[in-house]
């Protein structure tokens, strides 16, 4: 099976998030960078289903050259191959990213093979506008599920599988196909030292990104204000009993 | 919060390993209201102790870190937070086989355990190391792994049950507050706290905190990248924390240590990164904790494949974690300990690693306890630096050239390629033009040995013996035996601008510098006075000579590398009152050396000042001009030789040397460096070094400087002198010779001196009824006497002169014999060369 894996590179804050002074940005100078645990999962999820029935996976990525990072990542993880569409632009919203992707999955499937399932996750980490998947599936015509906890190949379909409170809602669709991955779908593989050795040398494909009219542009970041949580020590050993029982009555828990 | 102390006698800032460790020691030494706070959650506040790595090689070069790592070492079995894993270095290469026979050597000296191992050894110890990689090894079965966090929880512990502690972790220092010079409060987010005393024992944060008060902590934050890879059956398998011992892979300066079922590579091969105290991120900012930042993987992936060449295992094992963790370095790789000298009562105890916590916290509470700790710590005085040594320019210079030497193989005489030039003297054109190769001392630039004398081997060849070993070469120079002999057939002139000068000045002049000296200094204006300045407990602090100027007038000459310190200790004592002035006046003098039996011609030649030895006798000085210079003359010699040391203003210094040199000419005068002042002159007079012989660990009448009478007055250290002077030393400092350059197993070698071990003819150590071992503690040529001289100390019993004894060198046996038992020199004894 041929495989896409879309990508982004995110940085991974701490509990509290520091915005650089123009409010345009996270301020990222201290922070490392991955991507957004549904696309880690994501990525696993297609290298496994390539380990049980052979074929390739395909990374790809519109960010910053540094995104480079990222891909190496997903190819020390076991990704065939990797695409690279650097922009120094920070601003893609998700009408202009997915423009750029499906102008480069295009190209892709030209050059090569058209790909059996592309695989984006759910949301990213840090925007989460949770549309890029479905611009691109649009664009190209394929059908698109998200939320999916649960991937089955089952020849020239997929049975995707997504949790609700209820039980699984099971959705069957006809292979070229995206699906939208949700965390949870699979305990992502560290890299090994081979793996990331492999990655170091790995070729990292670059096509410039087609641009277009923004749908939407940013103003602002702006940190929610701290809900706050208050944290009571009541004491050390026995004596403390009193206190905890007080609690419990005081929430009606005795 | 009402139970938010108000006030304390100190406050200890920083709750990693080296605050617990202060808070304990000093609770054991009787302090009490004591005060610990930390920006951080208990028990695990954030800072470098959270993410080490916990392992102790115990051997190391220096005494001073070896002493302190084996007492954190044993601190560390007594709390129970110890295993004994073993540890194996292994060397790739040729230079490191022979680095790891001086890693035997330094054992040898402190007593560790270790030996030398082969590639089956090695394949027996780690089985799971592929020996085709590596050439040999050397293995320490005491090695360990220690528990730095639990250490710490019960150090705070030790302190609380006697009441002597009181701790509030997740409170932020907002300001130090100090009154005239000295610690008075520190304000916190919880409220401000009266207190005599303050510690900065936090690590990477130390400068922020120091810079509050208005002092200087000299550290840098720096990365040391580890990987977590995993998980190993092998590991897994041996159902423990650690049952493989440790392996350092030296020559990738790399680890691999073994942590339940997963193996840490640690590095200290990667390009320096250097992080600012004040960007350090906060708690919440941080994704880890603060000085666990995100790995930069680009930096770590050569070790992956050395790791993966060495323990082929690992390739298939993943990397769970990684960090760039924040450690501390300092510009020459030594903590930060002792009073800061900007302000009274502000103690550092920073850039200390977990090896050396636990001593190093005992060492710091005695010295706030009882004046100077046990094991002498000069090494690691934060007073050692000058101003310049304390900008953020030199300190991260000085730690980007060092921070990959941490696991390189360092030479004792190596020398700093980075801010060379920071202090130059006016004779510096002159010296260059000379051909001068410089060393550093004090940061000054210093003239070792000048390749312009490169034609003195020609006429001194045959009495300089070749070295055949290129370690025993490096940083050396025949030359430098050339120049010791034509200054002593002749005359040498040498640039000694690297002195620090000190004025000390006012109507309290005399009480105060006779209480900082043991020997009698009211002698009449016009006298010099050489003397060593103790310790409260009778050690040497510093040795120095002092020029009586005036009534009311000290001039203090001191050693280039212990000018700060030295500096630092007489303001410490300066008293309240301002009838004593201490004025710095280094920066304004250059002092030139002029010796050799030709000296008082070529000095007659350039003045008309009577410098006859009636009318200028020995141990005195002068006014005086030489051609149109003024300068004063002091009639004393560090190389054994009759002569001067000739002082000016620094801007005149060119003219001076000039004005010399061209007086010298057909006395066949040559330009002379410290290789002789320091080394080969000194040696044969049998001349002690600040540093080498002479530490707070031995007294005046061990190293043989004891007059025959005690002066009146009181001094610092006098009653521990006065005692010392009615017991049997337990052991004297003593001149040896080398009997044979070939070892007993048939190597040729020049043991140049660093702390090799003086041994009996059986081999075993040599240690004193105080427990101190017997080493060398200077080394070089004897040119004139066509030998080879160690400095050492020896417990009576072995002090006999004639008796044969031997010293162990790169892990080689050499016969010595002890030539001289005390001070009396082994070149002219009767020091009829200098004194006529």
């Amino acid at each position: 099976m041929r495989i896409l894996v879309c990508v982004k590179r995110v940085p991974a804050p701490g509990a509290k998030i520091v915005l650089t002074p123009d409010a345009q940005d996270i301020d990222a100078s201290l922070l490392g960078f991955a991507v957004s645990p549904h696309e880690e999962c994501a990525v696993e999820e297609a290298v496994q289903i390539v380990e049980r029935e052979g074929g390739s996976v395909t990374v790809m990525t519109l960010g910053p050259p540094e995104a480079e990072e990222q891909l190496r990542s997903a190819v020390a993880v076991g990704a065939t191959s990797v695409v690279l569409l650097p922009s120094d632009i920070p601003d893609w919203d998700p009408v202009s990213t997915s423009t750029a992707l499906v102008s480069a999955i295009s190209r892709l499937e030209d050059e090569e093979a058209p790909f059996d399932l592309i695989l984006f996750g759910n949301e990213s980490a840090d925007s989460g506008g949770y549309q890029v998947g479905i611009r691109v599936a649009r664009s190209l015509g394929r059908p698109m599920v998200t939320g999916i906890k649960g991937i089955d190949t089952e020849g020239d379909s997929v049975a995707a599988r997504r949790e609700t409170p209820s039980g699984w809602e099971v959705y069957r669709l006809p292979l070229p196909a995206i699906v939208g991955v949700k965390e949870g779908i699979n305990l992502p593989r560290y890299p090994t030292l081979k793996g990331r050795m492999a990655a170091r040398r790995a070729p990292v494909a670059t096509m410039e990104p087609a641009e277009s009219a923004s749908g939407q542009s940013k103003v602002m970041l702006m940190t929610p204000p701290d809900a706050g949580s208050a944290v009571e020590i009541l004491g050390e050993g026995p004596e403390t009993a009193p206190a905890i029982v007080d609690i419990m009555e005081g929430l009606g828990l005795v | 919060m009402s139970d938010f102390p108000s006030s304390a006698r100190v406050v200890v800032i920083g709750a990693g390993i080296v605050g617990n460790s202060v808070v304990k020691h000093l609770a054991a030494h009787g302090w009490r209201d004591i005060v610990q706070l930390d920006k951080g959650p208990l028990p695990n506040p954030g800072g470098s102790t959270g993410h080490a790595s916990n392992f102790i090689y115990p051997v190391d070069h220096n005494k001073e870190m070896a002493h302190l790592t084996l007492d954190s070492q044993q601190q560390y079995e007594e709390m129970g937070v110890s295993v004994t894993s073993g540890g194996l270095e292994v060397a790739r290469t040729e230079a490191r086989l022979h680095e790891l026979n001086r890693r035997m050597t330094s054992a040898k000296s402190w007593d560790i355990d270790s030996r030398l191992v082969n590639r089956e050894e090695i394949e027996e110890l780690v089985p799971f190391l592929d020996v085709n990689v590596v050439l040999g090894g050397w293995f320490s079965p005491t090695v360990s792994v220690v528990d730095s966090l639990r250490a710490g929880t019960l150090m705070r512990e030790y302190a609380q049950q006697l009441g002597a502690l009181s701790v509030h972790p997740v409170t932020e220092v907002l300001d130090i507050e100090t009154d005239r010079g000295r610690i008075s409060a520190v304000v916190t987010n919880k409220g401000r706290i009266a207190c005599e005393y303050v510690v900065i024992a936090c690590g990477v944060w130390s400068p922020r905190l120091a810079r509050m008060a208005g002092a200087s902590i000299p550290l840098t934050p720096a990365v040391h990248q580890m990987i977590d890879v995993g998980p190993l059956e092998i590991l897994s398998a041996t159902n423990s924390e650690i049952g493989y011992p440790i392996v350092r892979d030296m020559d990738t300066f790399c680890y691999e240590r073994q942590t339940g079922g997963s193996m840490e590579v640690g590095s200290y091969a990667h390009r320096p990164i250097f992080h600012h105290p004040d960007t350090i991120p906060s708690i919440e900012q941080a994704r880890l904790s603060p000085t666990e930042l995100p790995l930069t993987m680009d930096d770590f992936d050569p070790q992956l494949e050395q790791a993966v060449e060495l323990m082929p295992f690992l390739g298939d094992a993943e990397i769970k974690y990684g960090i760039n963790g924040l450690l501390s370095l300092t510009p020459d790789a030594m903590p930060l300990v002792g009073e800061t000298p900007e302000v009274k009562n502000l103690w550092s105890c920073a850039a200390i690693w977990i090896k050396e916590g636990p001593g190093t916290g005992r060492a710091l509470a005695e010295w706030m306890t009882q004046g100077y700790p046990e094991i002498d710590p000069h090494a690691s005085d934060i007073a050692r630096f000058y101003p310049y040594m304390k900008t953020e320019g030199h300190i991260l210079a000085r730690c980007a050239e060092h921070f990959n030497k941490t696991y390189g193989i360092v030479h004792p005489r190596e020398q700093w390629d980075s801010r060379r030039n920071s202090r130059v003297s006016t004779l510096h054109a002159t010296t260059s033009a000379l051909g001068a190769v410089y060393f550093e001392a004090g940061g000054w630039e210093r003239p070792h040995w000048y390749e312009s004398n490169a034609p003195l081997l020609e006429e001194y060849g045959d009495r300089i013996p070749e070295r055949p070993h290129e370690w025993d070469r490096r940083w050396w120079s025949p030359i430098q035996n050339a120049e010791h002999l034509a200054l002593r057939d002749r005359v040498g002139m040498i640039d000694l601008t690297a002195f620090a000068i000190f004025d000390i000045t006012g109507s309290g002049a005399l009480q105060f510098v006779q209480y900082m000296t043991v020997n009698q200094v009211d002698r009449p204006v016009g006298s010099g006075i050489y003397t060593p300045l103790l310790t409260e407990e009778g050690g040497f602090r510093s040795d120095l000579t002092i020029l009586r100027m005036g009534e009311d007038h000290f001039r203090v000459i001191t050693g280039g590398f212990d000018g700060a310190r030295d500096a630092y200790w007489f303001r410490k004592w300066l008293p309240e009152s301002d009838c004593v002035t201490f004025t710095d006046i280094t920066s304004s003098m250059s002092t030139i050396g002029v010796w050799g039996p030709n000296a008082r011609r070529l000095v007659e030649r350039v003045t008309d000042d009577d410098v006859s030895h009636e009318g200028f006798p020995y141990g005195t000085w002068k006014h005086a001009t030489i051609g149109s210079i003024p300068v004063t003359m002091f009639r004393i010699s560090y190389v054994g030789d009759l002569g001067w040391e000739v002082y000016t203003a620094m801007e005149h210094a060119p003219m001076l040397w000039e004005t010399l040199w061209e007086a010298g000419q057909d006395l066949g005068v040559v330009p002379v460096g410290a290789g002789v002042y320091g080394t080969t002159g000194r040696l044969e007079k049998g001349y002690r070094l600040m540093g080498a012989e002479l530490e707070s660990e031995y007294n005046p009448v061990e190293a043989g400087l004891a007059r025959r009478l005690v002066k009146k007055a009181d001094f610092v250290g006098k009653e521990a002198y006065l005692k010392a002077r009615d017991e049997e030393a337990a052991a004297v400092c003593c001149t040896l010779t080398l009997e044979s350059y070939v070892s007993t197993s048939g190597v040729a070698r020049f043991p140049m001196g660093g702390n090799e071990p003086i041994l009996t003819q059986e081999g075993d150590r040599i240690v004193d009824r105080k427990g101190r071992v017997s080493r060398v503690t200077s080394a070089g040529a004897s040119p004139s006497l066509d030998t080879y001289l160690f400095l050492g100390y020896l417990p009576p019993e072995f002090a006999q002169e004639g008796r044969s004894l031997q010293i162990m060198y790169q892990n080689e046996l050499f016969p010595v014999k002890v030539a001289r038992v005390g001070s009396r020199p082994l070149f002219d004894p009767d020091d009829v060369r200098m004194k006529s």
